[in-house]
């Protein structure tokens, strides 16, 4: 190849990343609901919360599980990590500002994954499951041992934490938490897309789809999964730090295996290694959660179990993974 | 006897005890994911079920614990051959993921159907008096019931030694564990022997299910708390090994069992720090193929 080939090459797959890099009108549909949810239901704005969170850890999730194909069982672990950072900060230390909070709960969260992943992804399939698995639970065993330190599974409760930028204070209805969750998990957002799109994130598309080959390449196989296993952590120590702010309490229970379980059906129910799926699939979890649980907590857990035996045998890419089936569809009814 | 020497004696009698229950449990788990690498969650769920039949059998019909140990495992057995034949049969060529969240639907389907039927209060049942107290082995006094435990994992781990190493059936797992591929090839039929062990593997978990009753009490929850321990047990001891998961279970289960008695506090901590020890030098586990 000429070197004015080689440029035009290279030229190209830049054109090509910019090209998905760009954002579509249609990507602005889930921030516009977010903030009309705000004015429709003001008086179930705590629940609201509660989503958003959810949305970003299954957010967290999808950049290891979603793009580079890791599939772990212990995602839980980083969530409590960063509730406790800011709950232990606040109860033992008075560190009571919350957005420095966030930090902190991020640079904790992010450098156990750095440590565990290190460690931890040099393996596969089920060594790999087991191993995260029993991160967590050494975490949530930790806990219970120094219950004098973590109130064990009594927890933390009745934390308080000063108004943001010292100024807005929380009201009851949670409506300065919603605004201030949906900023955190904006800034997120863009981050996340950010990393999504550039070669970086590529690469990771790469070793989950033939890691072999991306060895054979040159890639550095195990840096990348380090580095994104740990930014994953980071964020979901976010959430898991909003988390404790916006209840105000917690418990050893966030290292519950149910959590990391909880976040994946969500991630899979909307759709694996495509941004919004975290969105849909936690907002519909959630919803149905909340109307079903209500009803019957057994029955909502059965369905739980139908929904995801049906969606691994029928609809392996999520609800978004439907819709692009069903529209697919159409397109082609219509051509032929 | 010194103190110390009876507390050694109690942590190694429990602890293989409980070595026993996690190998009956395990084993059927192990050679399942070592045939088809298939990752089974809900095998909590078929030995949870078997120890629900235990507390029908016993509590309403009358049916003596023993016997209805044995007619929860067979049933269990039977039952679990149409799950493998149209759900899990067509999950065995798609990745870790969808059979985890295939198994792990199933298990919170079962969960919640024991939940409806059974309540989420931890039931018991009643032992035969022979198995109630204690025994003398003439140095000391141990409790019946563990003791008949070590029995009968002993005359368990003999009888599938002896069906695993000498039978032709045995001897087909085996090739087909090594190598699949070869083993289809030479004639041997790896679908109809998968449904066969898988069978038998969930009749071994719906006995463990039976057993674990009088030791931890049953909730429908044991479904996914002890699973977690039986995979370890897979994991650690090597998938498909028989020797791997005798070995895994013995280990676990002795420091489980020590680490509780000498730091209650502690509590799960020691199991968990062993298995991690264990994979991070050994990936594949005691007796896997790295």
């Amino acid at each position: 190849m000429s070197a004015s080939g080689r440029e035009r090459a290279r030229e190209r797959a830049a054109e090509y990343l910019l090209r998905r890099h760009r954002f579509r009108p249609a990507e602005a549909l889930p921030w516009l609901i977010a903030i009309a949810a705000y004015f429709i239901f003001p008086d179930r704005m705590t629940f609201g919360s509660q989503v958003l969170i959810m949305v970003m850890f299954a957010l967290s999730l999808d950049l290891i599980l979603g793009y580079a194909g890791i599939v772990t069982l212990g995602h839980a672990a980083f969530f409590g990590i960063g509730a406790y950072t800011v709950g232990l900060a606040a109860a033992r230390l008075q560190w009571n500002e919350p957005i420095s909070g966030l930090f902190a709960a991020a640079i904790v969260a992010g450098f156990v994954g750095f440590i565990t992943g290190w460690f931890l992804l040099r393996y596969r399939g089920l060594t790999l499951l087991m191993l995260t698995l029993a991160t967590a639970i050494m975490l949530q065993e930790t806990g219970n041992l120094r219950s004098d330190i973590s109130g064990g599974y009594d927890g933390l409760p009745g934390l308080t934490f000063d108004p943001l930028f010292g100024k807005f204070d929380y009201d009851l209805y949670g409506h300065t938490y919603y605004l201030y969750v949906l900023a955190v998990l904006a800034v997120v957002f863009y981050f996340v897309r950010r990393i999504v799109y550039s070669p970086f994130g590529q690469a990771l598309t790469g070793i989950r789809e033939n890691v072999r080959r991306m060895h054979a390449i040159g890639s550095p196989v195990h840096r990348r999964l380090v580095t994104v296993y740990t930014i994953a952590a980071a964020i979901a120590g976010v959430a898991g730090a909003l988390f404790t702010q916006t209840n105000a309490y917690v418990t050893l229970t966030v290292f519950d295996f149910d959590n990391s379980a909880k976040v994946m059906v969500m991630l899979i129910l909307g759709g694996t290694g495509r941004l919004y799926g975290a969105f849909l699939g936690a907002v519909v979890y959630m919803v149905l959660e909340d109307y079903f649980s209500k009803l019957s907590p057994t029955f909502w857990q059965f369905g739980i179990g139908l929904l995801l035996v049906l969606a691994v045998l029928f609809a392996r890419r999520g609800v978004l993974g439907l819709f692009e089936s069903v529209g697919q569809y159409f397109a082609e009814r219509k051509k032929s | 006897m010194p103190h110390f020497a009876n507390i050694a004696v109690s942590i190694l009698f429990d602890g293989l005890a409980y070595a026993m229950f996690l190998f009956i449990t395990s084993v059927g788990l192990s050679v399942t994911m070592g045939l088809m690498g298939f990752v089974n969650l809900a095998h909590g769920a078929f030995a949870m079920a078997g120890g629900y039949i235990v507390v029908s059998l016993t509590r309403s019909l009358g049916i003596d614990f023993v016997p209805a140990l044995a007619i929860a495992s067979v049933t269990i057995g039977v039952v679990s051959i149409p799950f493998e034949r149209f759900l899990y049969r067509r999950l065995y060529r798609s990745t870790d993921l969808e059979q985890v969240l295939l198994t792990i639907g199933l298990a919170f389907m079962a969960i919640a159907t024991a939940t409806y039927f059974y309540g989420p209060i931890p039931k018991s049942v009643p032992l035969p008096e022979w198995l109630q107290g204690d025994i003398n082995l003439g140095f000391r006094y141990f409790p019946s019931y563990r003791a008949f435990l070590i029995v009968l994992g002993g005359a368990l781990i003999a009888i599938l030694w002896y069906a695993f190493e000498r039978t032709n059936i045995g001897a087909k797992i085996r090739a087909a564990v090594d190598n699949r591929r070869m083993a289809e090839s030479v004639g041997i039929n790896v679908d109809l022997l998968f449904t066969l062990t898988f069978a038998v593997g969930s009749a071994l978990a719906a006995l463990g299910g039976g057993l674990a009753i009088q030791l931890f009490g049953l909730s429908p929850s044991f479904a996914v708390i002890y699973l977690v321990l039986f995979l370890i047990v897979v994991a650690v001891g090597g998938l498909g090994s028989l020797k791997g998961t005798l070995l895994a279970a013995l280990v676990l289960g002795v420091f489980d069992t020590g680490g509780k008695y000498l730091l209650a506090d502690a509590g799960g901590f020691f199991i968990y720090a062993v298995t991690v020890a264990v994979l991070l030098i050994k990936p594949a586990g005691f007796y896997g193929r790295e």
